[in-house]
């Protein structure tokens, strides 16, 4: 496997064909590509079958998690789940695990696919946002004086797109255990079985990043003019 | 008895269920004298929910066209 300088794997961008991946697979797993034997035809077309059947299942849940993990790059990090999905796919056992199986592989490749754009990753300070609390950010400024639900008229604000906004303004080590606990419905022991990381280190992520998304989206409304008083 | 600035820092693992029976203790203990911490756990049970409801991302068909394809060249 081709590896970047930081050990990530190669990603062609904006490439609907992602031809790069698709060479780097075929050199790993050439008889995955070539004419099965006879003695194995059968067994490949229904394993082929199998897995398309399944990643065709899970398509619109695998792009939604990419969407939410790599935004505009969604549908090229999807295709390169499928790829390697499809390369493992032997390998997985128990075939009632695939839907959390393709879901960790996707997720995998939007990591590598983070890492692989920010050489320079984003670096935030923690200890103000620590003690923000976007409720009583809210109460103090009280940015809509009229209103008799001003916590709940505050969410409102946000469509689909502003929370996917925010999102994605967050560093990729608070995003992705954020994301697939509180929208995705993963486990907390999942995320960290899925990321390589201690429980721990997953759940002081999740922490942080539930507090860093409270600040961003404060700052998101009062930049964009959601708020109709705007404070700073 | 907690402050409000140590009961704020757990009140999203309180909603979550995520701390024991002992501190959780500790935390109603303060909740049952603090209006406003009575609030913020309100108000992360909606944003909690909130997050969920903006969980759904629709597949736009021309995207579902594409990966179909692509799935059918494998």
């Amino acid at each position: 496997m081709v590896q970047t300088e930081d050990g990530s794997t190669p990603i062609a961008s904006g490439s609907r064909c992602n031809n790069s991946v698709i060479d780097d697979v075929y050199k790993d797993t050439g008889s995955l590509f070539e004419e099965p034997s006879a003695m194995t035809t059968g067994t490949y077309v229904d394993e082929k079958e199998r897995f398309r059947t399944l990643a065709t299942l899970q398509l619109p849940r695998l792009y939604a998690i990419s969407r939410r993990l790599v935004g505009d790059d969604a549908e090229d990090a999807v295709q390169d789940c499928l790829l390697r999905a499809f390369r493992k796919f032997s390998q997985l056992e128990d075939e009632s695990a695939g839907p959390a199986w393709i879901a960790s592989i996707l997720i995998n490749v939007c990591r590598d696919r983070g890492r692989y754009k920010a050489r320079h990753p984003e670096e935030v300070s923690l200890d103000d946002v620590e003690e923000f609390s976007l409720y009583r950010t809210i109460a103090d400024e009280d940015p809509f004086p009229y209103s008799d639900s001003l916590h709940l008229d505050f969410l409102h604000q946000f469509t689909r797109e502003d929370v996917h906004h925010v999102l994605l303004s967050l560093p990729e080590i608070y995003r992705v255990p954020l994301v697939l606990v509180h929208m995705d419905g993963f486990a907390t022991k999942e995320v960290a079985r899925i990321i390589e990381a201690p429980l721990g280190t997953v759940l002081a992520r999740l922490h942080r990043g539930r507090k860093l998304f409270e600040r961003k989206m404060w700052d998101y409304a009062g930049e964009s003019g959601m708020l109709k008083e705007v404070v700073s | 008895m907690i402050s409000c600035s140590q009961a704020t820092k757990q009140l999203w693992d309180y909603v979550e269920g995520a701390v024991d029976g002992a501190q959780r203790r500790v935390i109603e203990e303060h909740l049952s004298v603090c209006r406003r911490c009575c609030g913020e756990v309100e108000f992360a049970e909606e944003l909690r929910g909130f997050l969920a409801a903006h969980g759904d991302t629709d597949l736009p068909e021309e995207v579902k066209v594409r990966l179909t394809s692509f799935l059918d060249e494998l």
